[in-house]
């Protein structure tokens, strides 16, 4: 699973059958502070995620099985909003313990 | 399988109800050397990894699955292990030098 922020939403009234009900948004890859990386794609959208939250996503066929219908053609779904993110610096995670 | 360094967590609220109860940490992919190489990722704990474990990552959906005693779903990225050790052969493929 990766970062990404949703920076737009995507709207098809023409779809496949089966993206019937789900969003579409355009997600922008960043790294695990928040820095864009690559280039924006478009991901269906399981979490009700909003333009300018940072969230995590899944690539491939796991992505098409994250709906309802597993038989669809994402390749790419958010799968989750990230409320906060903690990094232990290196020399600190030997010491920080099991949590 | 790849090696990786947990070196965080991350905290959802809402997500996907495959990842209901899980936990979530971040993992950097490591080099055969040990050095890190590659983006750092959110994978699914199921060995019990602490702050700077080295661990085993499985990153393919099949085998999530099976893992964790489940039907396919949104989940492939997963930690299955925490290493003991690694010997490598001398001669190894270091981590590739980071460009500038």
């Amino acid at each position: 699973m990766h970062f990404g922020r949703v920076i737009g939403t995507v709207v098809c009234s023409e779809r496949v059958p089966s993206w019937r009900g789900q969003r579409t948004l355009l997600v922008q890859p960043t790294d695990s502070n928040g820095v864009d990386q690559g280039r924006p794609f478009v991901a269906v959208d399981t979490t009700s995620a909003a333009p300018g939250q940072w969230v995590f996503y899944i690539k491939s066929r796991e992505a098409a099985a994250a709906l309802p219908d597993p038989d669809n053609p994402a390749d790419a779904a958010i799968i989750g909003i990230v409320d906060s993110k903690r990094e232990w610096p290196p020399g600190d995670a030997a010491k920080a313990g099991r949590p | 399988m790849m090696l990786a360094r947990v070196v965080g967590e991350v905290v959802a609220t809402i997500k996907h109800e495959h990842l209901a109860g899980q936990t979530l940490l971040l993992v950097q992919p490591l080099a055969a050397d040990g050095e890190p190489q590659g983006k750092v990722q959110i994978a699914v704990d199921h060995a019990q990894a602490g702050p700077g474990d080295r661990v085993l990552v499985l990153d393919e959906g099949n085998g999530a699955a099976q893992v964790l005693k489940r039907s396919r779903g949104a989940v492939r990225t997963v930690i299955v292990g925490v290493v003991d050790s690694v010997e490598t052969e001398p001669g190894t493929p270091r981590a590739a030098k980071r460009r500038p």
